[in-house]
């Protein structure tokens, strides 16, 4: 393991220099997401900030349900020290390739299986240390649940993909791990499936996650023993041991997102009852979230249905960020970075005024 | 601008009924649960559409004048305290829940629905909405976004940031946004997140979709006396520690217990140094087995009498006092100031000390009814306005009490805002470059800073001149509503 070791300093002194010399910065982690981040013209034009020597757990108290970290610490290392004290991330992030980082993780907002049931990643952010595009080393929220003194700052960089500052550390609520979890698996078409999720979602029951592909509906229950086994009796089910499907599926390591030729993956996020196509899907969030191949441009589509989607691929970061293209999202940028130094993600200009 | 102009430009616009500018009608709107700071504005806009809404603010941007949007006005920090040249923008007219959509687990609702009114309208679909304020029978849906509001369960169920995953917002510059929607996630800076909480700063939110969840089919009320408080906040954290999550965890000390008891009977141990009330929640089995868990960390924490509820009536009479503890101080004595700060769950038992010290030292006695399990604490100062210098010498403690949540690693508020009533505090907690950071946030929304001005977030200038920390005085209002 390398030694934890803190680069505040450093790093501070590089944003402030930069925005002296009006250079852009291309912040970097492991490098996990950079599918999602396609290199634009002025990306390959700016100087390297790279943030995993910035790295270390640096306050974890298990009773306090709440870890700080520098934002360079691998999903990994955190993982398992959370894990040592039974307790986990709740929003589950992706582990591309194995690899990542806390940083990384909250730059691209991305929340694994259980996230309707356990929160969503910028649901557990409580704090962050940064860097805005002036230099200025800066902190907002804290590492208490309830705080509600001055703008939510810190939730605002989840999925911002380091537009509006340097993560250097990210204080996040942790959850204890569920004493047993068990999954039952169904066989049954698309539209049955979520026929059964739509009428389970009514019912307290205690299901973390849920996937539909292939034909087979797999459920997740999570929780006391007491709970899962009334859980899975009241679905009927059987139940099986999916830790291995469900490391899978949050990893991406599953073969559905490995399918070629089959055109564009689609990320939906959608209303549970947003019909479905005859396209290649993969449906997990009780439905509210769809992974869709296809030849066509799906977003005009599920703005319909009161959704959105995204290309999962190198216009993944872009088509989020510049999703309205307003002037709004504009002058958030320049409040943050006046000289748009900070992860420059596209050559598209818009007038902020 | 002219007071006189602005009302004609509205009276062509707004129903009659929806325009106050008598100075007798419109005292009820000066000032919100902060009833300390007053202030009357130049008249109060209640719509009873949309499209009234925008109309007004229309009026504001064209015109320059202040715009202070307000709820249901049950506020504690004084966020909806109107400005003396400016507009109140009321909403209490947008009061229709638009649909509760059952397929989706969600609800459509306008900004003036209450927040009890969400769950009743829910509950025939065994649905209901998490967040529950103490005065949720009175405050509003917009109001808690405005707010980010938590409430008893927020432990378990989160606070209206994680609960909402819809909002309409009306900025000043006449655009809506459209933010969220029936899904989970949507692209772009997280604006949903930013809103919440944001006290009315940023925009007018004119519609949300909240998330309904499965109404919990059991639960049991334990309610747990201690001969010493420090061992009852050391439990507090045993129990979290252990991986159980109730629904909720508060502690109540001697001084309010006795307050308490004189007030409601519930029934609560008198000798005891302190209590802690545990809800547990979840199907029957569930809910037996962690009542069994949890009873015996209390008996190994140090509990010499615990109780366990079962039947409604049983679980509301352990809640009554608990509920009923702010109206019950102003029994036993003339004044009482409430602070609101958080801190990390580990230091529960040394800041507790340090207040009980704080106390002795200023002569001014403290009781302590908090969220323990967040760690949200609500210390009551008890004074005598009418005795001099103990107003001073309240204010004096309950700055030297939030310089203690924050020197420990929390926050100057946890769940009431900032308003006007805790700016100062705002500097102590922040950097010149924090707060500066804050305007420009605000600037990017608001650039005339026409919406809420001077609240939430202290000027630059302000803090240099107090240089220190100060604390300003206010007696609870609204003595029916249960609270925190």
């Amino acid at each position: 393991m390398r030694t934890d070791t803190d680069q505040k300093d450093r790093l501070v002194e590089a944003v402030a220099e930069a925005y002296a010399e009006r250079l852009s910065l291309q912040i970097v982690g492991s490098g996990s997401k950079v599918f999602l981040t396609e290199p634009t013209t002025s990306d390959t034009q700016a100087r390297l900030l790279s943030l995993t020597e910035h790295r270390g757990v640096t306050e974890y108290v298990p009773e306090e349900l709440v870890v700080t970290a520098r934002s360079g610490t691998t999903l990994k290392e955190l993982e398992q020290q959370l894990a040592r004290a039974g307790q986990m991330l709740p929003f589950e992030p992706p582990r591309f390739a194995g690899a990542g980082t806390l940083g990384g993780a909250v730059a691209s907002g991305l929340s694994g299986p259980g996230r309707p049931w356990y929160g969503a990643l910028r649901d557990a952010v409580l704090g962050v240390e940064m860097i805005n595009g002036r230099g200025e080393f800066l902190r907002f929220g804290g590492q208490v649940m309830k705080n509600v003194a001055g703008y939510d700052v810190s939730r605002l960089q989840a999925g911002a993909f380091g537009a509006l500052g340097v993560l250097l550390s990210v204080s996040i609520k942790t959850l204890p791990k569920p004493a047993v979890e068990s999954t039952c698996i169904f066989e049954l078409k698309a539209d049955a499936a979520l026929e059964k999720l739509r009428a389970w979602a009514r019912l307290p029951l205690p299901i973390t996650a849920t996937c539909h592909v292939d034909n087979q509906l797999s459920v997740r229950l999570s929780g006391s023993e007491a709970s899962v086994s009334w859980g899975v009796e009241h679905i009927e089910g059987d139940s099986v041991n999916g830790e291995a499907f469900w490391s899978q599926l949050r990893n991406h390591e599953h073969g559905f997102f490995n399918k070629e030729g089959e055109g564009i993956l689609w990320r939906l996020s959608v209303p549970p009852d947003t019909p479905l196509t005859d396209e290649p899907t993969m449906i997990e969030w009780s439905g509210a979230l769809r992974w869709v191949y296809s030849e066509k441009v799906l977003t005009d589509w599920a703005r319909e249905q009161g959704g959105y989607a995204l290309p999962f691929n190198g216009d993944y970061r872009t088509q989020s960020l510049l999703w309205s293209n307003d002037k709004l999202h504009k002058r958030i940028k320049r409040a943050f970075d006046p000289a748009e130094i900070l992860n420059p993600f596209a050559d598209v200009v818009v007038d902020a005024n | 601008m002219s007071r006189a102009l602005v009302i004609e430009l509205l009276r062509a616009t707004l129903p009659k009924q929806s325009l106050i500018t008598d100075p007798k009608a419109l005292k009820p709107y000066e000032s919100d649960g902060l009833t300390a700071i007053r202030e009357l504005p130049w008249l109060v806009a209640l719509p009873e559409n949309v499209p009234q809404v925008e109309a007004v603010v229309r009026v504001c941007r064209s015109h320059g004048v202040p715009l202070v949007v307000r709820g249901a006005g049950t506020g504690l920090s004084g966020g909806a305290r109107p400005h003396k040249d400016g507009i109140v923008l009321g909403l209490s007219k947008l009061n229709k829940i638009l649909a509760v959509d059952v397929d989706n687990c969600v609800a459509i609702v306008q900004p003036g629905v209450r927040n009890q009114a969400i769950s009743d309208a829910s509950a025939k679909y065994g649905l209901y909405y998490a967040p529950d304020p103490s005065s949720q029978i009175a405050c509003s849906i917009g109001g808690n976004v405005a707010e980010n509001s938590g409430g008893v369960h927020s432990l378990k169920y989160g606070l209206t940031v994680n609960n909402v995953v819809g909002l309409q917002v009306l900025t000043i510059d006449g655009n809506f946004l459209e933010l969220g929607g029936k899904g989970l996630d949507s692209p772009g800076y997280d604006l949903l997140a930013l809103l919440s909480g944001s006290e009315g700063m940023l925009g007018v939110v004119t519609e949300i979709t909240v998330r309904l969840l499965p109404k919990p089919p059991e639960k049991r009320v334990l309610l747990a006396a201690f001969h010493e408080i420090g061992a009852a906040a050391d439990v507090v954290g045993n129990i979290i520690g252990q991986g159980l999550i109730p629904a909720g965890l508060e502690m109540m000390d001697r001084l309010a217990i006795e307050a308490a008891e004189e007030y409601v009977h519930a029934g609560y141990p008198r000798d005891a140094a302190a209590i802690l009330l545990c809800e547990l929640d979840g199907v029957e089995a569930e809910v037996e087995s962690n009542v069994a868990f949890v009873s015996q960390l209390l008996e190994e924490g140090g509990a010499y009498d615990i109780r366990v509820a079962s039947d409604p009536e049983e679980q509301a009479r352990f809640w009554l006092g608990r509920k009923a503890a702010f109206p019950a101080m102003g029994r036993i004595s003339p004044d009482y100031y409430c602070m609101d700060g958080t801190i990390p769950r580990a230091r529960l038992s040394e800041v507790l000390e340090r207040i009980q010290q704080f106390s002795r030292h200023y002569g001014l006695r403290v009781a302590n009814v908090f969220h323990a399990g967040d760690g949200n604490l609500h210390p009551l100062i008890l004074y005598d306005a009418n005795q001099p210098g103990e107003l001073e010498r309240t204010e004096e403690m309950g700055g030297k009490i939030l310089e203690l949540c924050v020197a420990v690693g929390g926050t100057v508020t946890g769940e009431h805002g900032v308003g006007v009533e805790k700016l100062d505090q705002m500097c102590a907690q922040f950097s010149a470059a924090e707060l500066d950071q804050f305007h420009r946030l605000k600037e990017a929304f608001d650039p005339e800073s026409l919406m809420n001005p001077g609240k939430a977030i202290p000027t630059l200038s302000r803090c240099s001149e107090i240089g220190g920390m100060h604390v300003h005085g206010g007696k609870l209002p609204f003595p029916h509503l249960e609270r925190f």
